[in-house]
């Protein structure tokens, strides 16, 4: 096998450290904490997506890559940071199940990951497939993240790490999908992240408090 | 021309309304605006019915007769529903529940969530179906806790996440079909077309396309309210203002499902077997039991006809599972018969309830002497859901159900079972709130009950007498589906 050119061996750098950052998020505790991981993820994200945009010659690529870096990097954690303040939500907070247990989980989740993306990785042609098995680990780990924790912001950061394993996927299997389909996505994300800003006051208002374990009326009768 | 303006008049409502704010006749330009969407609907079914399929600016939209009349069905339910909700928002604001910011937002984010399921019918790319299928959810998280109770945030929050994350797998499974039409079609916008796609279908990867079909399957069938990830339909139907209700069930489990087939007509292509058929059936036969049997526990009015509106999605996702001319026509035909009678219930139920200040069946009795055109409509639209003859959805049920017994002979005692339980539970709880005894006086104001009985008559009609040219659309619908 001969060595890989520079390049993509930033790439699996990078992608390694995306997966590296999803597990820092499965045991941080504070919130403040995990907004900063986010936009650290967001930010490997970005240039990751850059160095394939350059290598390959895909220039749509450079577009996804700046408004990752504009939306994820920049824009988003500081709402977030400006949320937490305003809420004074930072303090430490216990998730579900204890932080050893679920990173055992994750790693079963992380092999499980590598098999289900192996025959996809062999048929396809891009030169970043071999990261693909790490990008659907992301997927599953902030899906897990979603699931342990049970306060507001925490589980959208979730979702929105997930996202963030979706264009890592998308850039890793095809070299992105279409431009106005990831416009598109990016402005759902965009309003989703502005309807949730409202929403977390709504709640903030009505139950005094975040904490989503008082949203346990509503259950399966 | 109309395609341009079927999508414009609501996005532009849903700016207009926002700006306007909440005047006092802002219930009167949101349904005029979705009277003139309606009317774009109208035309631009007769030009596809008259032209056949057609496309749209080079190939971004696509419109044939599965997709057009679902965009009819569409417009109709939501320009009838902004009539039922142009009285009942008013008492409600009387009531104090509501008060003039939030319905301008109520207002706004009704056009824009129409809007957004128009193009998510319309368009070609499989891509932008999913963004618009998004967008609809968005439009409807802030409707549903429009009432700001602790029960109706969290039902919103549940919405939120539950269809985000189902949401999030759908986009994985697009993903994957981009990568597959990548190889044959060359990347670039082209390769999500659904027409580009559908032409060269057979060539498509299979093992991708089979992961990718999952992937969409359990995404949008989130959005269907399929179970075992039903579990935010009720709760957000329960909670959100009956309009919102009526439109989510009615319409917005429509669009999803429709999604969920253009992926189907997909990987049947590519596969060569019934794979995806399969998993269709055990998802439909898993959500038509499941929710018959939580029919029985229920107490709150609005949440009865929630899971019953999970039972028909499950039969219908059953049927077109099934495949084959005559369980697909079946399958349209009792969309088109879920989506007015659910509606025209949820618009009775709502005045119902609105009325007596709860939503307890326990609490509801004897409508039809505080009014009896509240009372029959409740009434005769539960048994007309219930599938009784005359009415239409007898016809659509009796044709899957026989096809089933031909076909698939192991589904049928499941099937009739659910049925036959659902049958009783929600007939048991509606006599008395119609026929009990009650000391409540007569209703001060008259209910709209012009919808109601709208949608029923159509309904009736249908059961007794499928006109000729439509009965044509349908068939030529269920031949695009692989019949």
């Amino acid at each position: 096998m001969t060595a890989l050119a520079y390049h993509l061996q930033i790439v699996n750098l990078l992608a390694a450290l995306l997966l590296l950052i999803s597990f820092a998020m499965l045991s941080q505790r504070r919130v403040v904490g995990l907004v900063t991981l986010f936009a650290w993820q967001g930010a490997a994200l970005a240039l990751s997506t850059a160095i394939v945009a350059w290598s390959t010659g895909q220039h749509h690529l450079y577009y996804s890559a700046a408004m990752t870096l504009g939306l994820k990097v920049i824009a988003m954690p500081w709402y977030f940071y400006h949320l937490v303040k305003k809420l004074n939500v930072n303090r430490v907070v216990e998730p579900m199940i204890n932080i050893p247990t679920t990173m055992l989980i994750g790693i079963v989740l992380v092999i499980f990951a590598f098999n289900l993306a192996l025959p996809i990785s062999e048929m396809s042609g891009t030169v970043t497939r071999s990261t693909l098995g790490i990008a659907m680990a992301c997927v599953l780990l902030a899906f897990l993240m979603m699931i342990t924790r049970t306060k507001a912001i925490p589980q959208v950061i979730g979702f929105l790490s997930m996202e963030n394993g979706l264009f890592f996927a998308a850039t890793s299997a095809t070299y992105g999908m279409p431009l106005v389909v990831e416009l598109g996505v990016a402005l759902d994300v965009l309003v989703g992240v502005f309807v949730l800003g409202i929403f977390i006051f709504q709640i903030r208002e009505t139950f005094d408090s975040l904490d989503l374990k008082h949203m346990e009326k509503l259950k399966e009768k | 021309m109309e395609l341009f303006w079927l999508l414009g008049i609501p996005l532009t409502g849903g700016i207009f309304l926002a700006l306007w704010g909440y005047r006092r006749n802002a219930p009167e330009i949101n349904a005029l605006f979705s009277l003139l969407t309606l009317a774009m609907a109208a035309l631009l079914t007769v030009r596809i019915v008259e032209a056949g399929p057609m496309m749209v600016g080079n190939g971004w939209f696509f419109i044939d007769s599965f997709n057009v009349f679902l965009v009819a069905l569409t417009a109709f339910v939501a320009f009838t529903t902004a009539l039922f909700s142009r009285p009942y928002m008013r008492i409600e604001q009387e009531h104090g529940r509501l008060n003039a910011t939030r319905l301008r937002l109520y207002h706004s984010s009704y056009q824009i969530f129409i809007g957004a399921m128009l193009l998510a019918l319309t368009t070609n790319n499989m891509g932008i179906l999913w963004v618009a299928m998004e967008a609809a959810t968005l439009a409807t998280v802030l409707l549903v806790s429009l009432y700001r109770t602790p029960a109706s945030l969290e039902a919103a929050w549940k919405y939120f996440i539950l269809c985000g994350v189902g949401i999030a797998l759908a986009l994985f499974g697009t993903i994957l079909l981009y990568f597959a039409a990548e190889k044959v079609l060359g990347s670039g916008g082209n390769a999500l077309l659904w027409t580009h796609l559908n032409g060269v279908k057979a060539q498509l990867e299979p093992t991708v396309l089979s992961l990718a079909f999952v992937f969409l399957l359990v995404g949008y069938g989130t959005k269907v309210g399929l179970a075992p990830l039903h579990s935010w339909l009720p709760d957000a139907h329960a909670e959100g203002p009956t309009p919102v209700s009526a439109v989510l069930s009615g319409l917005l489990l429509n669009v999803a499902l429709y999604a969920v087939m253009r992926s189907k007509v997909l990987v049947d292509g590519a596969l060569g077997n019934d794979m995806a058929g399969t998993l269709m059936m055990g998802f439909g036969l898993l959500s038509v039991v499941l929710a018959a049997f939580l029919i029985v526990r229920q107490t709150d009015v609005k949440r009865m006809f929630a899971y019953s509106s999970i039972e028909h999605m499950g039969l219908i996702t059953f049927a077109f599972g099934m495949g084959g001319a005559v369980a697909n026509f079946a399958g349209l035909l009792h969309m088109t018969m879920h989506s007015l009678t659910k509606s025209a219930i949820f618009f009775a139920v709502g005045h119902a309830t609105q009325k007596t200040g709860t939503q307890l069946m326990d609490d509801i009795r004897g409508l039809i002497k505080t009014n009896p055109t509240l009372g029959w409509g409740l009434m005769l639209g539960t048994v007309a859901i219930l599938g009784m003859p005359p009415f239409g959805v007898f016809a659509s049920e009796f044709l899957i159900i026989t096809t089933a017994m031909h076909e698939h002979p192991w589904a049928t005692p499941f099937l009739l079972l659910a049925l036959g339980v659902a049958f009783a539970a929600i007939f048991g709880k509606v006599q008395p709130m119609v026929f009990g005894e009650t000391e409540l006086p007569k209703l001060p104001y008259q209910p709209a009950q012009t919808p109601v009985f709208l949608h029923l008559g159509l309904v009736l009609m249908l059961g007794l007498f499928i006109p000729p040219y439509l009965a044509a659309w349908y068939k030529q619908a269920a031949h695009l589906l692989g019949g």
